[in-house]
């Protein structure tokens, strides 16, 4: 009976010290590849294709789910506004969500599916079919020659993406202001403009880093620690995106914390 | 009796062990390899053979034991040395573990891009050089290796494990997979380029045939240890019931398969 009992309190024990192991193995990771990052020489030429891959080929999705997010948040704050006869607030609402929260959160979590899991799958069939082995038999750290690259092409890449997502979400707002909600053009921008303060797009491009900086970390580190074959690659990917993912979430409340608690 | 005179082997192994979790892979691995000659290592899959060779390249460290180059004790080694050391050495991965984003050319070049010992522009010119010494032509260096067949693959792969001329090279399982011609070729390529380098080889086979043909000195490794080294030629009347046994693929034997473990 009483073991009954305990069962799920050693399943839980079990599972937090397996977290606590992964956090300081990722920790430990995150630490090697960074010092890549000052110790030449430094593979400009894989850099640049991760940037390419990160920025240039989330464009499309990124930029399709700020326009539509522009547009829902117009939408959706007009008809809640109209209730206090708060309608002028809807063009604030709109550019303050996105830079501040939704930019850089749904930027990161569109790059988190694509890149965390192309990284992860990339490096991990690497891992798996002997090449990272290879790498160093061929005088060349994998860490440096794999993560590095990668990761500092997130850590730049994704605040690009967020400026863009920004600019293409205030205007799906516009849209929807001007073509259905009967807002004057020129008043609408002109209030959007007003509200904006630095702080709010330099926190979001902040938040953007940081979580680009995630993404790279943990597809590279799922890759690179993988084994047994497809079906290990296959969990390597599945692991990268959903921990990439709630640690976005997560490290997105103590960033807006730091930035914005009084 | 003194033989200061015997010459340090290129390739010395003492005592190594290794164990995964519960499961002793090497138990006490002693092998000298001398300076110059071709040494085959035989035995029964999953004896520990890869891992022996990943000891050896730092690519597994060993719990206990020595690995010697040139008489020089690697594991003690600071980290810049052993990379030296490592520098001179080639590796022939078991299923090649060609790198899939790159172009044949660059794979065979890798490794004298990354010493920065020739430019990308000499790289496409010295690929197919090596690439010819392996019986491939020059155009093969513009193609991905998911373009190629198996032999041409292991072409390449052997191409790039020669490619900055190392002093010793290791083949794992090198014609494995592949049709018994193509597997002659590829012995016989391995056979040509290591002469022309002068330099030691290590193999790791359980293809008797293969094993006659590149090797001059041979090894059987059984349940993590050496078991009995003698020259090549003599495999399949050694005198040890082990190999013999190994070597004229008997079912019964002092080799007992262990299918559950
Ligand atoms: N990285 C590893 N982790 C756990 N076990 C391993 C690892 N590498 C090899 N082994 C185990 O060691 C044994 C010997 O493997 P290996 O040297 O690859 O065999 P082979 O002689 O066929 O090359 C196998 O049983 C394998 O399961
Ligand atoms: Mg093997």
């Amino acid at each position: 009976m009483g073991a009954l009992l305990l069962d799920p309190l050693a399943a839980l024990g079990r599972g937090a010290i397996a977290a606590c192991r992964m956090a300081g193995a990722v920790a430990l990771f995150a630490l090697e590849a960074l010092s890549h990052l000052v110790r030449p020489p430094f593979h400009w030429r894989l850099f640049g294709r991760a940037f390419v891959e990160i920025a240039y080929y989330s464009l499309p999705v990124v930029a399709l789910t700020a326009i539509f997010t522009g547009m829902v948040l117009a939408l959706q704050s007009y008809t809640g506004f109209a209730r206090f006869n708060a309608q002028s607030a809807v063009a604030g609402v709109v550019v303050l969500s996105l830079t501040r929260e939704l930019g850089p959160v749904l930027a990161g979590l569109m790059v988190a599916g694509r890149i965390g899991a192309s990284f992860a799958a990339e490096i991990g069939t690497m891992r798996v079919t002997d090449q990272i082995d290879a790498l160093r038999t061929l005088s060349t750290d994998p860490m440096k020659y794999l993560v590095a690259p990668r990761i500092l092409a997130g850590v730049i890449a994704l605040p690009l993406l967020v400026v863009v997502a920004d600019i293409l979400g205030v205007m799906g707002g516009w849209l929807i202001g001007t073509t259905k909600l009967g807002f004057v053009s020129a008043a609408y921008l002109r209030s959007t403009w007003d509200i904006l303060e630095t702080i709010d797009v330099v926190s979001g491009l902040v938040k953007a880093s940081v979580f680009g900086f995630i993404v790279t970390l943990m597809g590279t580190f799922c890759g690179y620690n993988s084994q047994g074959g497809a079906q290990g690659v296959g969990s390597a990917t599945t692991t990268a995106v959903v921990a990439s993912s709630i640690l976005i979430l997560a490290t997105d409340y103590v960033l807006t914390e730091m930035f914005f608690a009084q | 009796m003194r033989d200061g005179a015997q010459e340090t082997p290129k390739l010395r192994l003492r005592g190594l062990r290794k164990a995964f979790g519960e499961k002793q892979v090497l138990d006490g691995v002693n092998l000298d390899v001398p300076a110059g000659h071709s040494m085959v290592i035989l035995g029964g899959s999953g004896s520990g053979k890869s891992v022996t060779i990943k000891c050896v390249l730092g690519l597994i460290e060993p719990d206990e034991g020595v690995v010697e180059i040139d008489g020089r004790n690697l594991l003690s080694m600071p980290r810049r040395e052993r990379e030296a050391v490592g520098d001179r050495i080639g590796m022939l991965f078991q299923n090649g573990a060609l790198f899939d984003s790159l172009p044949v050319w660059e794979n065979v070049c890798f490794k004298l891009l990354a010493q920065k010992r020739i430019t990308r522009r000499a790289a496409r010119d010295k690929a197919a050089e090596v690439l010819a010494q392996v019986g491939l032509a020059a155009s093969v260096g513009d193609l991905y290796p998911a373009e190629l067949s198996g032999g041409m693959q292991k072409r390449v792969a052997l191409a790039r494990a020669i490619a900055a001329r190392p002093d010793i090279i290791f083949f794992d399982e090198p014609t494995t997979g592949l049709d018994p011609i193509m597997g002659a070729v590829i012995d016989g390529l391995i056979v040509d380029c290591v002469k022309r380098l002068g330099a030691t080889a290590v193999s790791i086979t359980h293809d008797m045939a293969s094993a006659r043909r590149i090797g001059d000195l041979a090894a059987m490794i059984h349940h993590g240890r050496i078991v009995w080294t003698g020259p090549a030629a003599t495999l399949g009347n050694t005198g040890n019931a082990m190999v013999d046994q190994f070597a004229r693929g008997e079912r019964e034997g002092p080799i007992q398969m262990e299918l559950r473990r």
